[in-house]
This record gives structure tokens, sequence and C-alpha cells, in this order.
């Protein structure tokens, strides 16, 4: 005999959807109960974002280390080479994960939400079954938030296990591999792929498509090939990963095969819904293709069932979840809510990174909108110049609708760029004409002036170029 | 003290269902015997009804634009006596505790007062209505594909009600709640507004004093836990919500909408995006007046002061100031009406236009020297003349004095000739019919004519003045033009357009000489009306015009 709750809200899932949703739930006032299989926090703060992130700070330390050694041109010098004890790096980047994930647990049970650990399979729409460490524990709920997130796509044919791993092993190897081969020259592949480069691996990146990070376009990713380039990273483009056999890869290339030795093969071919393992076939929803159907406000098929975050579509991004949470609960509490963003901002944390928000000039155009373009160079801006920013290609771009100004658009590439996408956001959810853009003092010495000098520019009159 | 129910009668043959035009009483009203209560309107009339009985008014059912079937009740009353009906069993319990205003408020919320008892079960008492959600975005109605339950049927939550379906998608509704359907509103194929009642329930709760379905028309289903959660954030009343589908009324006048293209989203900012939502204003109907149109908390200020109809604050004092903004109509009543007709006559007939002139300066010389003669009479116009010619030539044309049943695959010929004379009212087109004209001399058509569109006008036409024609004339007198295509008045199969009568030089005898030449613009139907056979037949109806004296000779 199994024990059962009764709870207005059952959240299936306590990754940055799921404790969102669990969090906003409580200051509701609506009893909660929320379902995590691993720990709260989800991919993005305990496998993705946060790890990697972390990652990619201490392998850009020892590269810049690395670069002092016999003297660089800022007048660093170091008279031996850095070492590094990938074991303590790993221990360094759980306490940051360790803090965030105590954060959120923390704030879940402010907010009183009850946190069930165990595995959660849903026998009918409103039913689910725990099993958790003390036992089976069967859950009824009026309504239901499935924010079960995303695993990371495998190919068919090189399955993951041994030393073919996923982003997630990629972010806890007890020592660095002395040669790594990346599939999918995607923002993952390349994120890591980096990072490990800068560590001093030996990194090879095979893709299928003929470019990198095809989600964004050249002009932006111009700037990162020529530092994979320069890092001495080897591409592969236009290849197929054949078959991971002997600790070599198997490529094709183009009709010419390739053996690529690999001590680890990191596989980043995309995400995929987790929608399997937790009975989402016994509760009766509509699927959009790979993902579960919902509306504008949050809802599936099924009356009282919402859905948000990886599980119901692209992009698959942390903030997007969130915002599909706050949707999502205040429709469940009765307000009247609908996710209708103008814009999903995307950052790369590749070397130099890249944000973009909104529409570039070409996607514009694909929408027959009439456009005004500009960039401004980050060699023309003194803040990156400052900080030896200004030589990598960067720069940033104000995309607007020609006849009325409107900023549909805001891109930039460049070292440290990822901290401009607050101000892109806002533009265009403001729906910020380039007047607004250009009326607005930007600070010196930073970054953002190069947004206010690429409206100018756009408007006929920058004064820096 | 009784209640009296006035169920719509049967308002003409094979009339199932009639569209209420116009009430005449509100509830509260006190009503006398034969006071006029509404106005409804089938394919053919618009029929005023009148009171039965004195009493005083208690409910009523359904908004102007709502079809209500023969036989529901229309109106309650309280009357002296017994009445027809149990005070015990109120028609509409629903409505009466869920929604005090909707009687008064009801031009503005056509869904708000619904329609009405469709079968006896109903009056045992629908507690739960389900009204068609918002199914997509810029939906205002969707077409009813599919049943999936009738009326009697006892459902289960989430089971499948009905499929419906819009431009984009066709979308299966489930059942909120579980019981018994008492009413269905709608056939498979009509359309079904957006916030209208399509499925009344009785499921024996409490549902009756707290009923869930009637209080937001944009939703699709009450969040189950809106009633513990609510609390810091209460639910916009439904009240409050300002869609234009709810107050879409013939001709009035809605929201003007911004310069913004098709499809395009409403720029606001978020706080602007979610204080719309908060009062259940959707921001396509809101001006914008800040750069690129941006819609700002001034520009929702000034569309809540002003109500729906709020037009974006322009100094627009020059004569050539930018007119911004667009009324959307609805297509009810009797523009749907002749939406519909004017449809299907040109979907189903494959029209072919004949055009031919023919020379009216005989036939002016003979109206002028008749009109002079007997000043007693009624005027004569054109249009006797045109109608006796017809009289006289369609007997050698039978296939094209007829109605085609298009259906059964027969053409109905008729020997009598009814001709339809189409005539602009206030309310749009309407074609009374000249019966028997066959049987009427010059002065006895006219006196028809004039006739059938007073009764046209007035609007207050019986369905023997509004149909069974076999042929119809269109003439737009001065306004003539030189050639038309008319559409044909379906089922009829051919339509006869007289153009203006003008001087025009024509050669005659290698002379150029100044005739009064009118041309004679006509349509048929080709499925059952050879090119040939209407050259002719028009031909004939030349001669005749051209040789007056022939008219009258057989």
């Amino acid at each position: 005999m199994s024990n059962t709750i009764n709870t207005k809200l059952l959240i299936l899932g306590g990754g940055p959807g799921g404790y969102v949703a669990g969090i906003r739930a409580g200051q509701l006032g609506i009893d909660t109960v929320l379902v995590e299989g691993d720990r709260v926090g989800g991919t993005c703060l305990i496998r993705g974002c946060i790890p990697s992130k972390a990652l990619i700070h201490v392998a850009s330390k020892f590269e810049g280390m690395a670069h002092a050694v016999g003297g660089s041109k800022d007048g660093i010098g170091l008279s031996a080479a850095p070492t590094l004890d990938m074991a303590r790096t790993v221990a360094w980047k759980e306490t940051v994960v360790d803090k965030l994930n105590g954060g959120v647990a923390a704030l879940l049970k402010r907010q009183k939400v009850r946190v069930v650990n165990g595995w959660g399979r849903f026998t009918d729409a409103k039913t689910c079954v725990i099993e958790t460490a003390d036992g089976e524990l069967t859950i009824k709920a009026e309504t239901v938030l499935l924010a079960a997130g995303s695993v990371p796509a495998a190919l068919p044919h090189i399955p993951f296990g041994g030393d073919v791993i996923s982003s997630t092993e990629a972010l806890s190897l007890p020592e660095l591999p002395k040669r790594l081969v990346v599939i999918g020259a995607g923002y993952i592949g390349l994120e890591l792929g980096s990072a490990f480069r800068k560590f001093g691996c030996e990194v090879t990146v095979v893709e299928a498509l003929n470019r990198i990070l095809p989600l964004y376009d050249d002009a932006l990713t111009r700037p990162v090939k020529s530092w994979l380039e320069k890092a001495g990273v080897t591409l592969h483009l236009g290849a197929k990963a054949q078959a991971f056999e002997n600790g070599e890869l198997v490529v094709d290339k183009g009709g010419e095969i390739l053996r690529l030795p690999a001590d680890k093969l990191l596989v980043t071919v995309g995400r995929r819904p987790r929608t399997q393992g937790w009975g989402l076939e016994a509760m009766g929803l509509d699927m959009a293709g790979a993902f579960v159907k919902v509306n504008d406000r949050m809802e599936t098929a099924m009356r009282g069932v919402y859905a948000i975050g990886d599980l119901v579509g692209e992009p698959m991004l942390e903030h997007k979840a969130a915002a599909q949470a706050h949707v999502a609960v205040e429709n469940i509490a009765g307000q009247s809510r609908t996710f209708a963003p103008n814009a999903i901002a995307a950052v790369c944390f590749t070397e130099p990174e890249i944000v973009s928000c909104g529409l570039s000039p070409a996607e514009a155009e694909a929408q027959g909108i009439e456009v005004i373009s500009a960039v401004f160079p980050f060699a023309a801006n003194g803040r990156a110049l400052s900080m030896e920013a200004g030589d990598g290609g960067g720069f940033t771009r104000v995309v607007a609708r020609k006849s009325d100004h409107r900023v549909i658009g805001l891109q930039a590439v460049g070292q440290h760029v990822s901290e401009l996408a607050g101000e892109f956001c806002m533009s265009v959810e403001m729906g910020a004409v380039l007047e607004d853009l250009a009326g607005t003092i930007h600070v010196h010495p930073t970054l953002s002036e190069t947004v206010h000098e690429a409206a100018l520019r756009a408007l006929g009159h920058p004064i820096h170029i | 003290m009784g209640r009296f129910v006035f169920k719509l009668p049967d308002v003409g043959e094979g009339t199932a269902e009639a569209e209420i035009v116009a009430w005449h009483v509100k509830v509260g009203d006190m009503v006398a015997e034969d006071a006029p209560l509404v106005d409804v309107m089938t394919d053919k009339a618009t029929v005023e009804m009148t009171s039965p009985v004195a009493g005083k008014v208690v409910e009523t059912h359904g908004a102007p634009g709502d079809m209500a079937p023969v036989g529901g009740a229309i109106a309650v009353f309280e009357v002296e006596g017994a009445g027809n009906a149990k005070a015990e069993a109120p028609l509409a319990p629903t409505r009466q505790t869920a929604d005090p205003r909707a009687n008064e408020v009801s031009h503005a919320a056509p869904a708000a007062a619904s329609a009405p008892a469709a079968t006896p079960a109903r009056t045992s008492g629908g507690d739960f209505a389900f009204r068609l959600p918002d199914v997509g975005e810029g939906t205002a109605e969707a077409e009813i594909v599919a049943w999936h339950v009738k009326v009697g049927d006892v459902v289960a939550e989430d089971a499948p009600l009905v499929d419906v379906m819009t431009d984009k998608a066709t979308v299966e509704m489930t059942s909120p709640v579980a019981g018994t359907i008492v009413a269905l509103h709608g056939d498979v194929g009509a359309m079904a507004a957006v916030g209208g009642v399509l499925v009344e329930f009785a499921t024996g709760s409490q549902n009756s004093a707290h009923p869930r379905g009637s209080g937001d028309p944009g939703r699709a289903s009450s969040p189950p836990v809106q009633e513990a959660a609510a609390k810091p954030e209460p639910t916009a009343p439904a009240a409050k919500a300002w869609v234009p589908a709810s107050t879409g009324m013939s001709g009035q006048k809605q929201a003007a909408v911004p310069s913004r293209a098709e499809g395009e989203r409403p720029l606001a900012s978020p706080a602007v995006r979610r204080r719309a939502e908060d009062l259940g204003v959707k921001l396509s109907y809101v001006a914008g007046t800040g750069p690129a149109g941006r819609i700002t908390h001034e520009d929702l200020d000034a569309f809540l002061a002003s109500g729906p109809s709020a037009a974006p604050a322009q100094a627009a004092s020059s004569a050539y100031a930018v007119r911004e903004g667009v009324d959307s109509v609805k297509v009810i009543g009797m523009r749907r009406a002749i939406a519909r007709q004017m449809q299907e006559a040109k979907r189903r007939i494959p029209h072919f236009a004949y055009i031919e002139e023919v020379d009216m300066t005989e036939v002016e010389r003979l109206r002028a020297h008749l009109n002079a003669t007997h000043k007693d009479r009624p005027k004569l116009t054109v249009l006797p003349f045109i109608m006796r010619a017809l009289v006289k030539v369609l007997p050698d044309y039978p296939q094209i004095n007829a109605r085609f049943d298009d259906e059964a695959g027969v053409v109905h010929r008729y020997r009598p000739v009814h001709f339809g004379v189409a005539t602009q009212t206030p309310q749009g087109l309407i074609v009374p019919v000249v019966r028997h004209a066959e049987a009427l001399d010059l002065w006895g058509s006219a006196t028809a004519v004039i006739k059938a569109a007073d009764v046209a006008r007035s609007g207050k036409g019986s369905k023997d003045d509004l149909s069974g024609s076999t042929i119809t004339i269109t003439s737009l007198g001065p306004l003539g033009g030189i050639a038309t295509t008319p559409v044909i008045n379906h089922p009829e199969v051919a339509i006869i357009g007289p153009n203006k009568i003008v001087d025009r030089p024509v050669v005659i005898g290698g002379q150029v000489v100044v005739r009064k030449m009118m041309n004679l613009s006509s349509s048929f139907d080709h499925r059952v009306v050879d090119g040939f056979d209407a050259a002719e037949f028009i031909q004939r109806i030349k001669a005749l015009l051209e040789n007056p004296a022939a008219l009258f000779i057989d």
C-alpha cells in the first residue's frame, strides 16, 4: 500500500522551468509539490550553463597565464608554465553548483513548495507515481505542470558510453584528455571544445554542415572561426562522423576518409525533449513533432495540464523556460497571461562571445522587412582596446525597420559581449526605435558605447568612425 | 401570478430558426397584449413579434444577431393568472443568477444572454454553459465540424464534445464538466462566435450558483485551482473583457485600429502588455501613439476611457490630416443574408451576361403620351413596359421563367410570371415579388411595383411578399450606367437589368439621328439556358420595345 498525497499543483522537473514555477506558485499561495529525479536546478545549474561557464572561466585564466610564460606584451611574465589539477578544477566547479543548488532548494522551501526526490511516472494525466528512497509515493494533482526538460541527443551509430561522452560527462572529467574530438560545431561543442583547447588539449571539431554555429550569420561567426584557427583547433567542416573504433573516429569528409585519434569523443549534436521515461504516453497529450504541444498560455491539449521549457519547443534555453514558468503558473492561479515575447536572445560563450537578440538583417529581409543595419567595430571602442578585446574582429550590430526605425534586432560578437544582452533585450522588448538608443547616454568607457555608436551610425551620424 | 413563456412561432415554411434583429422590450418592462416584442428575420422577411399576453417581461433570450430556433423560448413574462409555465422551474437559472445584468447589457454582449431552449430537456434546467473559447489569435468565429455528443448524453469531464474549425486548424473541444447535455447550439457547418454558448449542461452540482462557464468568454477552461490560488491577484472580471467579438453589432463602431500591418503584433512594453492582459484588453485593438506605433500606458488609458471605439489621440485639424483606423463591422442580419445569397448565387451558378441596345424612342413617346393623358392614374415608368414585354415573350422560353433546384436536378418552369423587383432599402438589397404579372396591365404593373417597393422598404414584408419570384428585374433607374452584369437571384435562372436611357446618335437609313437608346443587360444560368436561346429571347424583347404597339397585340 503506497502513500498518496493530494495537491493543487504538481510540477514535474526541478530545472529552471520547474523550480521557477514552484517559487512563483508558492508566492501565489498554490499548494505545490515539485518532483525532481536528481537535484533541483536542472540541466542548466547542475550540468549545463553554470558548470560550463565555470570551466570556461578557469580555462581562460589558465590560457592567460600560459601566454605569460617568458613574458607578454602587457608586461606580465611567468618563469614557469602554469599547472592544472583538473580534479581540483572540477571540485571547485562543484562548489559553485552546490551553492546554486542549495540556493534553489532554500528558495523553494521558503515558498513552502514540497520537493519530492525521486523518479516520477504518470499513470494518467493527474496522477503520478514516484519512486523515492522511502518507497512508492502516489501524487494526485488538480493541475500538472510538466517541465521535464531535455537530454543530449545521441548519434545512433556512436552511442554514449566509454570514451564517447556528452556535455554532462565533459564537465566532470577527472583528468584532461590529451586528444579531444568534438562532433558538432554548435554552441555547446564549440564552448567546451574551446575551453579544452585553452587547457592545452588537442581539439578537433567535426561538423556535418559547411559552417560553424549555424544559428548565427557569417559575420557573427567569423571572429569565432578565426580564433579557433589561430588557437590551433582543427576544424573539419562538411565532414560526417561514421564510427568510433579503436580510439579513432572515422570521418567521411566529402569522400575522403579521415581517422581521428581521440582519447575522449564529445558528441554535441543537439538536445532532444525528454519525452520518455515518465509516463507521457499515459497522459493523452497532443504532440507537436518531438515536443509537447502547448498554446500561448502554456496549456496542453489536456485541461489542467501545462508544459513549459525544453519540453515544448525551441529555443531550448533557460531563460525561455523560466519566462514560460511565470506564464503557466499565473494562468494556473487564474490570471490571464500569454507567452508572446518580441525576442528571446541567445548567447554563445565561445571565444569570443556572441550575443544575438531579434532578427539579423538577412532574417528580416527574408520576412520582407526593409531594414537599416549598422555595425560598430570594437577596434574603435576604448574600453575594448583597454582590455585587449579590440583586435578579435568584434562588433555590435543594430537592425532596425526602415519605415519607422523600430529596433528589431541587436547582435554582437566580441569578448564579454554576453553582458550586452540586457540592453539588447530591453530595446527589442520595449519596442525602442533607433532614436531611443541614440538618445540614451551610454556610459564611458564601456562596451555598451558600441550600441550607441551603432545606432548613431544607422541614423547616419556616428562619432567615432 | 404565473409565468408565461413565449416561444418563437413558426415564421415561415421550412424555417427552423430566425435571427433576432432588435428587441423592443427589456427585462422589467410592462407590456400590453399585442405590443411589439422583438423583430426576427428569416431568410426572406423580417417579422415583428407581438406579445400574446399582458404582463411583465422577466427574461429575454438572445441578443441581436443570435439565431433563435423555432419553438425555443425567447421571452418569459410574469402574468396575472396561471401562465403556461411553472415558476419553480425557471427556464434559465444560470443566466438569472450568473449575470443579473445580462439583459441590460445584452446589446453589448450577445454572448451573455444566449439562445434559447431548443429542447424540452432544457426546461429542466441547464446550469452550465460551455462557450466557444478563443481558439486562435484573431479568430472571431469557428465552424462547427462535428458533434461528438447529442442532447441527453451524459458526458464525463474531458470527453470530446465538438470539433470546430478555424482558418488554421480543426480543434477538438472537450467537456470542462461532467454532466448531461441539455442543449446544443449550432448545426454542423454553422459558424459559432467566440464566446457564444455551444453546449448547455445539467451538472446537478453547485455550478448553478457558480457558473464557471459563463464567466469568461475568452478562456478554454477554468483553471482548476483558480478558487484556491487567486488570492493575491484576483482574476479580472469578465465584464471588462473588451474584445470586439462581444460587441460586434451591425454597424456599431468598433475599436479604431491603428495603422498596423495585417497580422503584425502590436508593439507595447511588457508592462503595458501585462496591464492589458489583466484588464482583458486585446492590444490589437488599441491604437499606439508612441514611436513606431508603440502602445503607451496613456494609449491604454484612452482606450479604456472611451471604450472599444477609442480613436488614436490625434490633433487632426488640417484637411490633409492622415486618416487612421479601421471600423470592423460584423456582417450580421440583413447584410449576412445578402452576403450568403450572393455568395451562393455566384458560387453555384455559371453566369453569362448578354447586353443589347434597345431603341426606346417609341416607348418613351408612348409613355409620355399615356402619362399626359391619364393624370388620374399612377405615373408610368419604363418598368411596366419591360415587364409587359417579358410577360409576352416568356411563354416561348419556358426555360428562362424558371427556378432550378440544382440539388434535385430539376428545373421548375413556371407558367405564371412572378417578377422579383430588386429594391434598395435602408437595410440593404431586398427583392419583393410582383405576382402574376401576366395578369396585370401597364398601370396594374406600375401599382404592383410601387406596392412591392413600399413593402420592402417598410421591412414588414411577409414571406409571400418576398419569395417565390420566377425571374428578377434589377433597375438602377437614373444610376443605370451603360452596362451591368447582374447576379441571378438564386434559384432563378435569369435576371434582366435595364440600363439608363440616353440620347445617342444612331444611323438609320444612312442618316445620323438622335434616338433614345437604352442598353438591356441580362444574366442567365448557363446550366439550363443556352446562349442562343438567351440571345433570341432578348432580341424578341428588343423587337417588342422598339415597336410598342406589338406589346398589346396577341
